[in-house]
């Protein structure tokens, strides 16, 4: 248990709104436990509303849980300083255009994330952020010095991919990645994260709500319900196989390339 | 079968501080009635803007340079904007907008949007007694309680709201119905009962007589679709019968795209996808010749320098691409 | 280089020509500044100068006619002029500065920060502005333009803070302050570097309204005494015709002139407002893909 990467336990997250007790009560996640181990992509899937994004933000450290622990290489996340945490754990979001400070050049994104390393490395930055660039596949002349808005989805998911390779973290949240680019391009993205946890060695919780990409991009699956995990397994088991209604319904109702609906 | 939409060399764009964005440039089709036929494309490749300039609903910065459509034998392009709004629009044929169920007023009812969109058709509307209650028999008929005339659009779920829309957008039963990105944005098992209810106007209901299904999600439109078109960069490239498309697409961006998608078959867990390198042209300025033989594998001299016309390959069968057109 | 900034130039001329508030309003402020900073030059004469018959109308020597002392209108317009300008200026910044502060804490914060922060906004809001200015002007006898400003700019904030509040409330909600966030900055590099750049058009956009209201609050004040007691505004002119009693003596030229500029002035910034709304209107700012 405490020897995998990550170790969720428990994790509840209950949010109150109203004033003075007259509020309602949204039980967002609701008791989640797993395990991600080194190495392997972990795909989190659920539909609006089913408690994914705030799970991920919580162990993300940008929300607080109401309770329930998450353990990082077997201590408390909220004991481990910050910067020492983020320098391990990094994410890519759902927006590529919701990412990017408008304001600004694409290269600052990469020079805010240098805060996360020592001083010694920061010297070497120019070399780093080009390496890293051309890991993922782009050109860094074409790129950063371009507004984020020059770029297309898939270009500045990337950029935001490399970001995260620069500080060279050991798991990767990537919230939804795909969902607002293309499908030409989307298959890029999701290739390049298969190549960083098989040849990197990263471990990577991809969060969706298509159950075709997580079928075809990760090592093992979970499937969220109303804040709740209903069920888990290798892809093959949870989409050929699965066991709650919940994850047959969502497999039947999913259109097929080579399948037609009974209609 | 009788052709109910002809468009010839439809050509039209927008007005904008950087240029004029060439979103829908020269492209022709044929709808026949009682078919389904799906327009497939990514973001950017005009097939929103086709379906404005289909119907003539062009509005600046929007304008529609050249071609002709004619709609059930009603020429657009020679109606004045009165004509069309009370002649065309919602009789002959009805446009269900991208994002159209976030756009329902939510000050009024829907029993009010109801008596909005009929009494704007008509010089001596029905009394609103009767108008209401024709749609109260057409919502229940397409699965929504009638108390949801009397409800505000907060009210509904996403899949109610874009009922609520198709309902309205079909009550005077239109010939053609033209459906943008109408499943998007809901989840899964919505979207599987929005298209039931999509292909029931069709096949079993007769509330409408052709469907043109626009969407970027091909696993969504081979569901109903018989015809798919896909446009590229302001340009239909390929037109065929689904299971063409979808077996044995011709077109290099058709096959691309085929093998962009990710589906559920248990043969996709060792496939390794490629999907298509760069990205889509600049509108403004497009390149010369073929749009697509930037990112095209099997690109010939020619696609640099001229543009192949779309060229019927056998029935019904199209395809813009110099490896099939006589040079 | 020459080449982009030639298009850019283009750009810009483009925007002014399409957007027609913009173009008049901008016209309109240039012409005032014109009008009061070369107005001194081109017609050097001294307000204060009782140099002429009172009461005359408009004639060739005062083209603005004289007043109950004997001085010169277009004179006393001109240097008005300037002077209401700058306590709105002064007052607008001030308004500005406490307002984005305050609002930019309290949106980005929330929680109890929030709450503490709105409850002194209401109060602000909610304060009788000429009740205070009343029991100050009783204590503080010699008011500079620079007190008054400052007594404004203190009092005219809440508008600004709220809806700087409310901007930074929905910005720190997006992607990006998260990345930062996850990057390592601070809560006060990422309202500073990350949240108020952003914002930059919308804090110019209000400074512009807060100088109208500036403007506008330093003649009402002027007009019942309460003004800077040692230069001339428009308020102060309009005190003037007030005390004189400019209207009954028929003496158009005197009380006219002042109440117009200022209207103009207050029109001018807010058509200017209006446009710069334009074309910050996030519909137009999408980038061509």
């Amino acid at each position: 248990m405490h020897d995998a990467l990550l170790h969720v336990e428990n994790l509840t997250k209950i949010f109150r709104t109203g004033f003075l007790g007259r509020g309602r009560t949204i039980i967002a996640v609701d008791h989640v436990t797993f395990d991600l181990k080194e190495g392997e992509i972990l795909a989190l899937i659920g539909e609006s509303g089913s408690g994914k994004t705030t799970t991920a933000r919580m162990i993300l450290k940008l929300l607080r849980p109401t309770s329930g622990k998450i353990f990082f290489m077997g201590k408390d996340i909220w004991e481990i300083p910050n910067k020492e945490y983020w320098k391990n754990v990094q994410a890519v979001f759902q927006d590529p255009y919701a990412s990017f400070n408008p304001f600004y050049k694409v290269n600052r994104i990469m020079r805010n994330v240098l805060k996360l390393l020592p001083n010694n490395v920061r010297n070497d930055a120019v070399k780093r952020i080009h390496q890293v660039l051309e890991q993922v596949g782009l050109n860094p002349e074409e790129v950063l010095d371009k507004r984020p808005f020059e770029l297309s989805g898939g270009q500045l998911q990337r950029v935001l991919l490399a970001r995260c390779l620069l500080v060279d973290p050991r798991i990767i949240i990537a919230d939804e990645p795909t969902s607002m680019i293309d499908a030409s391009m989307r298959v890029g993205i999701l290739n390049l994260l298969k190549d960083l946890s098989k040849k990197e060695g990263k471990s990577i919780i991809f969060i969706t709500h298509d159950i075709s990409q997580a079928f075809y991009v990760s090592d093992r699956i979970l499937v969220m319900y109303k804040g709740r995990i209903v069920e888990s397994g290798p892809p093959e088991k949870v989409l050929f196989s699965p066991e709650h209604p919940y994850t047959k319904r969502l497999i039947s109702d999913v259109p097929k390339l080579h399948e037609r609906f009974e209609l | 079968m009788k052709k109910i939409l002809e468009v010839q060399k439809i050509r039209g764009g927008y007005e904008t501080p950087y240029g004029f964005v060439r979103a829908v440039d020269g492209c022709s089709l044929v709808a026949y009635e009682g078919e389904i036929l799906g327009i497939a494309g990514e973001s950017g490749c005009g097939k929103s803007t086709f379906a404005h300039l289909i119907i003539g609903y062009v509005k600046p910065p929007l304008k529609v340079l050249e071609g002709t459509s004619i709609i059930d034998n009603t020429d657009i392009y020679k109606l004045s904007w009165t004509e069309r709004r009370t002649k065309v629009w919602g009789r002959l044929v009805s446009v269900i907008p991208q994002y159209s169920m976030n756009s329902l007023n939510p000050t009024k009812r829907i029993k009010d949007l109801v008596l909005d969109v009929i009494r704007e058709k008509y010089r001596t509307p029905p009394p609103k007694d009767k108008i209401i209650e024709m749609a109260r028999v057409r919502f229940e008929e397409l699965g929504l309680s009638d108390k949801v005339l009397d409800m505000y659009p907060i009210e509904l779920s996403g899949g109610m709201k874009q009922r609520a829309v198709i309902a309205i957008s079909t009550l005077l039963n239109p010939k053609l119905l033209i459906a943008d990105e109408p499943t998007s944005a809901l989840d899964v098992s919505t979207q599987k009962r929005l298209l039931q209810l999509l292909y029931n106007l069709v096949r079993r209901k007769n509330i409408v007589r052709t469907l043109i299904m626009i969407s970027h999600d091909i696993a969504t439109l081979r569901q109903i679709c018989d015809r798919m078109c896909i446009m590229y960069a302001g340009k239909i490239v390929e037109l065929a019968s689904t299971e063409d498309i979808i077996n044995y697409p011709l077109h290099p961006y058709t096959k691309g795209l085929i093998n962009s998608v990710v589906s559920i078959e248990p043969s996709l867990r060792k496939k390794v996808l490629k999907g298509i390198p760069g990205a889509p042209p600049n509108l403004i300025n497009p390149p010369p010749g073929c749009r697509f033989h930037p990112r095209c594998p099997n690109a010939l001299p020619i696609c640099y320098k001229k543009e192949p016309p779309l060229v019927e390959i056998n029935e019904r069968r199209y395809v813009a691409c110099w490896l099939y057109a006589e040079t | 280089m020459m080449k982009v900034s030639k298009t850019r130039l283009k750009h810009v001329m483009g925007i002014f020509v399409r957007y027609k508030k913009l173009l008049i309003g901008t016209t309109l402020v240039l012409g005032i500044l014109l009008f009061c900073l070369i107005g001194r030059i081109v017609y050097p004469v001294n307000p204060r100068d009782i140099a002429f018959k009172d009461l005359l109308p408009p004639n060739p020597e005062n083209p603005l006619g004289t007043d109950v002392f004997g001085r010169d209108v277009l004179a006393q317009i001109i240097h008005g002029t300037l002077n209401s300008l700058r306590v709105g200026v002064a007052a607008g910044l001030i308004a500005t500065l406490i307002g984005v502060i305050i609002g930019a804490v309290a949106g980005y914060f929330g929680g109890i920060i929030d709450e503490v922060l709105n409850l002194i906004t209401n109060t602000f809001l909610v304060l009788p502005t000429l009740a205070l200015l009343i029991v100050i002007a009783s204590y503080v006898k010699m008011r500079s333009e620079w007190i008054v400003a400052f007594i404004i700019g203190v009092t005219s904030w809440p508008w600004t803070a709220r809806a700087v509040r409310a901007q930074v409330y929905s910005l720190r909600a997006r992607e990006f302050v998260d990345l930062a966030k996850i990057s390592g900055l601070s809560k006060f590099e990422i309202i500073i570097f990350e949240i108020l750049p952003n914002m930059l058009s919308y804090i110019v956009m209000c400074f512009t309204l807060q100088m109208a209201g500036a403007i506008l609050s330093e003649a009402g004040l002027s007009a019942i005494g309460l003004g800077p007691s040692d230069v001339v505004t428009l308020g102060i002119i309009l005190r003037w015709c007030i005390v004189w009693e400019a209207p009954r003596l028929g003496a158009w030229w005197w009380f006219v002139p002042p109440g117009l500029l200022i209207t103009l002035i207050a029109v001018s910034f807010l058509l200017l407002n209006s446009g710069l709304d334009e074309i910050y209107n996030p519909r137009l700012r999408r980038g061509i893909r």
